[in-house]
């Protein structure tokens, strides 16, 4: 048995009144279980109608997708997926924001809700749990909306340009205290991503896409030599900028 | 000193205070100055009060209101416009649903919302009364008529514009539409629906009157259109001082609502 998540085959073509566009042409991969692994690509490549594919939001045209070597064709539960801004719904309290995932899927019970309380408590948001979203800040929104998708316990996590709504600085130290939940929790994740420092300082693979249709360009295996890396030191460290160099280079090179 | 107000400050702070002050006051007094022009040129004869009636009279019939049954036709009023408010809102904000939840059902619809929304909805009114009958449910109907249109577009509108990426984030957890709609799309709309109940106030008090003027034995149009016909101007004039003020209370009531449920729902001060 294959651990992870596997693409077999993937492509996506979108029909409307102008003829056909293809999005996504053959992806194959496989996503190692417990790896942080992103998605870097020219922007309108299709990287988000990947991710968008892998948690069964739209149907690919051919392939298919398998978790832990069953296949997947619906939504599946053991996915979370955390969109670019938190989308917090303002008429509900912090706790009821965070159980919405379970309440949809009719899965709010005993267990659960002591799940919740853990991970509030972890990550110190028990004390606003009965306070609108109105009254938290940026990155302390970013947070709930991990926990709420974290609220169902999926294995696999999608996070599509998850930080791109905050600003520099909330961004950064949302990044670390994201990064850290993600491996405490240890989980699987997928990020799509335009920042290429961003992605670098997270992951432990970084994926290049080519321009439409998408097809893989390289994948560069990232490692720092330190133990229990955060991304900031990843940022301080000097192979960060070789990294760098060569992301940029490929995604600037067409061929 | 830290709670100390700087002399800037007090000076601005007096300076506003000191315009509302005036602002008030000049509409105080213009007021006090139309009535008392009004009651002396109509005294003196400059105005005939026959036609345009004078505020001592219109005084007068106030206090006189037990016995012209003043009460009783304002009652008949206002209990129409609920009704035909609280219906038009309700239906209309059904509507909006089953085409909000059906695109081929809304596409197929629209030709038939432009006409009826653009259709003057008191040509209606003679139909009304032959499939109604005459009397409170051909108002109230009326009413309806005039609110409801507006409500379902009004509605359909906001529930179209919801935020897609929303819609999308319940998605994720594998939301039915059943359950998109009644957790994301009508919480989110709380602002339309108040926004429509402001206008359907204003606009089934029109549906009322003229539905009065048409057809009834009752209420403010009633007693506005009878006044008329047999040129009692005091009757006209304070039936539509009246109704004047209705229609303004009525609305501070919806103000007092979209109040009440933006702090206990919605949770913004």
């Amino acid at each position: 048995m294959h651990k992870g998540l596997k693409l077999d085959n993937i492509s996506k073509i979108y029909q409307d009144d102008n003829g056909e566009t293809i999005a996504i042409k053959n992806f194959d991969y496989t996503f190692e279980k417990g790896t942080f692994t992103s998605i870097v690509g020219p922007s309108g490549c299709g990287k988000s109608t990947l991710l968008s594919i892998i948690a069964g939001l739209e149907k690919p045209s051919t392939g298919q997708i398998y978790i832990d070597d069953v296949e997947v064709t619906n939504i599946s539960n053991s996915i979370g997926y955390m969109l670019q801004k938190d989308y917090l719904l303002e008429w509900r309290t912090i706790y009821k924001n965070i159980t919405f995932g379970l309440e949809i899927k009719k899965a709010l019970d005993e267990k659960a809700q002591e799940y919740i309380y853990s991970l509030l408590k972890k990550y110190d948001l028990y004390e606003f749990k009965d306070r609108y979203p109105s009254q938290l800040s940026g990155g302390m929104r970013q947070r709930v909306a991990l926990i709420r998708t974290l609220a169902i316990n999926p294995d696999i996590l999608l996070l599509d340009e998850a930080f791109s709504a905050l600003d520099y600085q909330t961004r950064l130290s949302v990044t670390e205290d994201v990064y850290s939940i993600i491996k405490n929790e240890g989980k699987t994740t997928i990020m799509v991503t335009h920042d290429i420092p961003e992605s670098i300082s997270m992951s432990d693979k970084v994926i290049v896409l080519s321009n439409r249709p998408a097809i893989i360009k390289n994948v560069h295996n990232i490692t720092f030599d330190i133990k229990n890396r955060t991304p900031l030191q990843c940022r301080e460290n000097e192979k960060f900028s070789k990294y760098f160099d060569n992301i940029w280079k490929e995604l600037n090179t067409n061929d | 000193m830290i709670n100390e107000l700087s002399i800037d400050r007090k000076k601005y702070l007096l300076s506003k205070k000191r315009e509302k002050l005036l602002i008030f006051a000049c509409q105080i007094l213009s007021l006090f100055l139309l009535i008392v022009a009004w009651e002396i040129l109509a005294n003196i004869g400059i105005i005939d009060s026959f036609i345009t009636s004078q505020p001592s009279r219109i005084w007068e019939t106030l206090l006189n209101a037990p016995n012209n049954d003043l009460l009783y036709h304002l009652w008949v009023t206002c209990y129409e416009t609920i009704i035909g408010f609280l219906l038009g809102t309700t239906i209309g904000t059904i509507i909006a649903c089953i085409l909000w939840w059906s695109d081929f059902v809304c596409k197929v619809a629209d030709p038939y919302l432009v006409i009826l929304n653009s259709l003057p909805k008191v040509a209606l009114g003679p139909v009304i009364i032959v499939w109604v009958g005459a009397g409170a449910p051909a108002i109230i109907t009326m009413a309806l008529a005039i609110s409801l249109v507006v409500t379902v577009l009004e509605m359909l509108n906001g529930f179209k514009n919801t935020d897609p990426n929303i819609i999308k984030m319940a998605k994720t957890f594998n939301a039915s539409k059943w359950q998109i709609f009644f957790k994301i799309v009508l919480p989110s709309n709380i602002s339309t629906l108040i926004n429509a109940l402001k206008v359907n106030i204003g606009l089934s008090l029109v549906g009322v009157i003229s539905g009065e003027f048409l057809v009834s034995k009752a209420g403010l149009g009633y007693l506005i259109v009878y006044g008329g016909q047999v040129f009692k101007l005091d009757l006209v004039m304070t039936s539509v001082l009246v109704l004047g003020v209705v229609a303004a209370l009525m609305y501070q009531a919806v103000l007092l609502l979209e109040k009440l449920i933006l702090r206990f729902i919605m949770h913004k001060s």
